[in-house]
């Protein structure tokens, strides 16, 4: 890494903050969307749901405890959907143009904007964290350190994917339905609300299905690492399908196959 | 363009002094459905303004894609400031400075905060970034609008800021695609003097590409591409010689 390389990833990362802050609504709805869910729906199920010997808290704990780490999860997808909304964006009035125009590979570019989109990911986790405290979920103090490299390898893969999408996705009007069709099944079909030994024994085919969805491995790899732990096999198809991602969107924006489209079309 | 080829260690402003031609086009074919650009050569020398001249869909755009980068180069060849595309796209693109033809502002930044982003894109240290900033805003008498949010500036304004930022990093050659399409005829002259000015001092050479003959002046040398051809290339182009759909442009926006 050079000065300069450094230079533009700062300018990047300063970017992405600029218009987070001038979006102050997306961090009010980042924090309300899973404090709704602890505060309503985990309230709702406690009395309901006994959760006893789960790795890894290893004594009973409550459905609230269980959920937050699934919610940091939700923050991490829907800010992944984020970046791929502001890709689509940034496509569609022309700002990407600046970016790909730039004297850098277009790998280290998206690496820079994907980063920049998990820097700024991060303080919106950690004011979930607090509010969760103040409710009464409090992991150990150190678990507030340890999740940190998890929230990132989680963030990237959730932005990874995003990136993948945003070079999928043709416009804009599209992308609503898109969200909806990969936040929602990937949300419920994995750990975030309910551990997968409680869902084999009602549904096999969802076990089955979470226990291969990516997503439930960033959530087990932030689970862990709330409570001081590694999940070996969590960071291993964590880190692997970052890794796939990632290649596949710098292939397809490298390839030009995406604003090949627009030219065409126009 | 092979994504190993190029390394972020490596400085990517390391533009030769002994370029003989700011840009290159040598035989560049590109087909969508249908071709786009057909055999198209020629030469851009250090310091030359020169004028691409066609009517919308005559290929101007997708050539600017092409040496962009933002496209892949099909058939033929470009280079730029001494760089063979693709392989050579990084140190290319350093020495380049764009306008595209649709506004490529963020209008959620001020025109301070996305002149410093393109800066940091360029590698140029914060110090260095901010002088250049008031330079240019100093040049295109914008200075006083340095900290207003681009979403409050005016169509002309906003052209002015993207040229100001094209010419940020000193580029040796600028690529304007369209720069004053949607203005109205002072601002369009002022940024095309502002233009031809920075050649002549810098001694930047500059691809001004255009629909409107009117942006011809005497002098100028004017290649005409239509339906992805070159039909002509030479200095003092009269109106007479333009083929007749040009004429008719002209006649037609006349009347308007």
């Amino acid at each position: 890494m050079t000065a300069r390389s450094l230079r533009c990833f700062a300018g990047i990362v300063e970017r992405e903050f600029q218009r987070f802050l001038r979006q102050r609504s997306r961090f009010f709805a980042s924090l309300v969307r899973p404090l709704v869910w602890l505060v309503i729906f985990g309230t709702g199920l406690r009395s309901m749901v006994g959760l006893s010997d789960i790795p890894p808290y290893g004594t009973a704990v409550a459905y609230e405890d269980y959920i937050v780490p699934g919610l940091v999860g939700l923050i991490l997808l829907f800010n992944g959907m984020q970046i791929a909304l502001s890709m689509v964006f940034d496509r569609e009035m022309g700002s990407m143009k600046v970016l790909l125009v730039s004297p850098w590979p277009r790998w280290y570019l998206l690496t820079c904007r994907l980063m920049a989109g998990v820097i700024v990911a991060l303080p919106q986790v950690y004011a979930f964290l607090a509010c969760a405290w103040l409710w009464g979920v409090r992991p150990p103090v150190y678990g507030y350190f340890s999740v940190l490299p998890a929230l990132i390898l989680a963030g990237l893969m959730l932005g990874a994917v995003g990136l993948l999408l945003s070079s999928l996705v043709e416009q804009l009007e599209n992308f609503a339905g898109v969200m909806n069709f990969v936040i929602f099944p990937v949300f419920f079909a994995s750990t975030a609300l309910y551990p997968l030994q409680r869902l084999g024994e009602t549904s096999a085919v969802l076990a089955e299905v979470a226990r291969l969805n990516p997503f439930s491995h960033a959530v087990e790899l932030v689970r862990f690492a709330l409570y001081g732990r590694l999940e070996a096999g969590a960071l291993v198809i964590t880190a692997l399908t970052t890794i796939a991602a990632m290649a596949l969107a710098v292939w397809r924006y490298d390839s030009g196959r995406i604003l090949r489209r627009h030219l065409a079309a126009s | 363009m092979p994504i190993s080829s190029i390394s972020v260690t490596s400085p990517p402003d390391s533009l030769s002094d002994q370029i003989v031609t700011a840009l290159e086009i040598r035989d560049v074919n590109h087909t969508y459905r249908k071709p786009a650009l057909r055999g198209v050569s020629f030469l851009v020398g250090p310091g030359e303004f020169v004028l691409l001249l066609g009517l919308n869909g005559a290929g101007k755009t997708t050539l600017f894609s092409l040496i962009a980068g933002l496209l892949e180069l099909q058939q033929g060849a470009i280079r730029v400031l001494g760089h063979e595309l693709p392989h050579g796209r990084s140190a290319a693109l350093a020495g380049c400075g764009f306008v595209f033809q649709q506004s490529a502002l963020d209008l959620d930044l001020t025109v301070a905060q996305s002149l410093r982003y393109h800066g940091a894109l360029h590698g140029l240290s914060r110090g260095r970034v901010g002088e250049r900033i008031e330079q240019e805003l100093e040049r295109f008498g914008l200075v006083s609008r340095m900290n207003d949010l681009v979403r409050t500036l005016s169509g002309g304004q906003r052209r002015r800021v993207e040229i100001a930022r094209a010419l940020l990093h000193r580029p040796r050659l600028l690529l304007l695609d369209e720069a004053t399409v949607g203005l109205d005829m002072p601002s369009r002259r002022a940024i095309l003097q502002r233009v031809r000015t920075q050649c002549l001092e810098d001694g930047s050479a500059a691809l001004w590409a255009t629909h409107l003959q009117d942006e011809v002046e005497p002098g100028d040398r004017t290649i005409v591409l239509h339906e992805g051809r070159i039909l002509d290339d030479r200095r003092d182009i009269a109106a007479a010689s333009l083929p007749d759909y040009f004429a008719r442009l002209a006649a037609s926006e006349t009347v308007a």
